[in-house]
């Protein structure tokens, strides 16, 4: 009797957690959709901003964000991966691991604010690629590394040992072996990293500061090497900057409204995409 | 001399290590062609750490030690130099538990094809619906080869996974404890199946049942504690063995 009364309070409670997460979630959803859902419009989808900032759209800023997440996806993806590849399937020396995962880890404790000096310390100066998309994405694709790494290295830790003894049995080699089947049967977990990754590189406003963001530009950026605007830093310049913050914080709000829902379609991308190349690898 | 004792792998003086434990003790075997030479002993005696030499599977385990020689064909396998890409594509492998890949069931076998540069597709085609018709599954598979292999029940993927193995031709197939997660019915099949595969290839069997060493075996080996105890045609050693090892374990009195 007792046991089943402990049992009960248990599952009341983790329900309770449940339901008080969901409460969140839920709450900053309807917030920002509250607050951001009246200044969305055509033009504010489709034109750059007028009377400084405080009418207009907001177009530069959604296509900067949409090339500074990609870019850094396209950077950090492979990279990620091969990295996790080496570490899992070439069993280096346990020193050679230890100390990546060591400095892994640390990169991934690393204010994002520290990765925006970096960047502009090496890829705006050192490398000369001045304030541009490529700046801003080089410095995200280094923020994202980390969880890449470590979601890659758990999906290919999960891929069964018998399934590369059947490959290698079938006088496959390593790197056949690999490519061929422990890629693909690893791929829909490296995904799910791309997929939370997209969101933080999406979203970060430091490391593109000094890096990418532009307060203010008329056109979309026409070469890797242009300055951008960018959702996160535009929301950022709206609430300190500016003289009409009452024109200007609705604006932020629909910015973040934006901020969300191409996370959610860049994601829901990446789902789909794992979900079609995943099907089979479900066992 | 009849054309029944060509000796086609021979086994010298082996001795195997994981780590510090001595896994192998000084083993001396030789493999007939065209035989089904089984392995029988109780759990951890080193049947399968044996036959993974075979095909150089124990190389992918960390901290192990080989002594010895494995001739086959005029190469010594346990040679550092010896290519085991080579060696994997002449002597096949299936595992304990059916270990099919994540793709169609047509993928399944044209993986070993495909690795070895195989383009032409109608080769392909042909040569899965070969060894498919091989292994007695095409006549279950033939319509849906583009389905996921993983669907298939547990002694259909095992016979799918040796279709997997027929496709690139190998000379000598393994088989380590194949039945040991299959049903009865299942495992009759896989049994009719080795016995009509001896006529082409050479066969190693790994198993934990007795009598599958009896009904489909040439030749018995009787392992213990990592040494080979007693090694002798499939009759004898059941009828008469020798040693009194053998005859306690075949009679039940451990295992």
């Amino acid at each position: 009797m007792k046991n089943k009364i402990v049992e009960n309070i248990g599952f009341i409670i983790i329900t309770l957690c449940l339901l008080a997460t969901l409460f969140f979630l839920a709450l900053i959803i309807y917030f920002i959709f509250a607050k951001g859902i009246s200044v969305i419009s055509w033009e504010f989808l489709t034109c750059a901003p007028r009377k400084a900032m405080t009418a207009g759209g907001v177009a530069p800023a959604i296509a900067g964000t949409i090339f500074l997440t990609l870019g850094a996806v396209i950077f950090a993806l492979p990279l990620g991966m091969s990295c996790a590849i080496y570490l899992n399937e070439y069993n280096p020396s346990g020193f050679i691991v230890n100390a990546v995962r060591i400095g892994v880890n640390n990169l991934a404790g690393v204010p994002s604010v520290v990765f925006g000096l970096f960047g502009l310390a090496v890829f705006v100066k050192f490398l000369g690629f001045g304030v541009s998309v490529l700046s801003g994405s080089l410095t995200l694709g280094i923020l994202i590394l980390p969880a890449i790494i470590s979601a890659s290295q758990e999906a290919l830790t999960a891929v069964p040992q018998s399934v590369r003894e059947a490959s290698l049995a079938l006088g496959a080699t390593k790197l056949q072996t690999i490519v061929k089947t422990v890629i693909p049967s690893a791929l829909p977990g490296i995904m799910t990293g791309v997929i939370l990754s997209i969101g933080r590189a999406a979203g970060e406003t430091a490391p593109i500061l000094f890096t990418a963001a532009a307060f203010y530009k008329r056109g979309y950026p026409d070469s890797p090497f242009s300055e951008v605007m960018a959702l996160p830093y535009h929301i950022y310049a709206l609430m300190t900057e500016g003289t009409r913050p009452e024109l200007q914080t609705p604006i932020a709000y629909g910015c973040a409204l934006l901020l969300l829902a191409i996370v959610l379609l860049i994601s829901s991308a990446a789902i789909i995409l794992r979900n079609k190349y995943g099907r089979y690898y479900v066992s | 001399m009849s054309a029944e004792n060509i000796i086609r792998i021979q086994a010298e003086n082996v001795n195997f290590y994981y780590g510090r434990h001595k896994a192998l003790k000084n083993i001396n075997l030789d493999f007939y062609n065209n035989k089904v030479t089984s392995f029988i002993g109780p759990s951890g005696c080193g049947k399968s750490t044996f036959i993974r030499l075979l095909n150089k599977m124990n190389d992918l385990v960390a901290d192990t030690k080989t002594e010895g020689n494995i001739w086959l064909d005029g190469e010594n396998i346990l040679h550092d130099k010896a290519d085991a890409v080579k060696i994997r594509r002449k002597v096949g492998m299936v595992f304990q538990k059916p270990n099919p890949f994540a793709k169609t069931i047509f993928q399944n076998v044209s993986y070993g094809l495909e690795i070895n540069g195989e383009k032409n597709k109608k080769i392909i085609s042909d040569k899965v619906e070969e060894s498919l018709k091989k292994a007695a599954l095409w006549n279950e598979v033939k319509d849906r080869l583009a389905d996921n292999a993983l669907k298939l029940s547990g002694g259909q993927q095992q016979r799918l996974c040796i279709a997997r193995c027929l496709a690139v031709e190998p000379e000598v197939i393994l088989f380590d404890e194949p039945c040991a997660s299959l049903d009865p019915i299942s495992t009759n099949k896989i049994e009719e199946l080795i016995l009509e595969l001896k006529k082409q290839y050479t066969i190693v069997i790994v198993t934990h049942n007795m009598q599958q060493a009896a009904r489909v075996s040439d030749w018995t080996a009787f392992m213990y504690l990592g040494e080979l105890i007693e090694f002798a045609s499939t009759d004898k050693i059941f009828t008469v063995p020798k040693e009194k090892k053998t005859e306690e374990y075949l009679s039940g009195k451990f295992g």
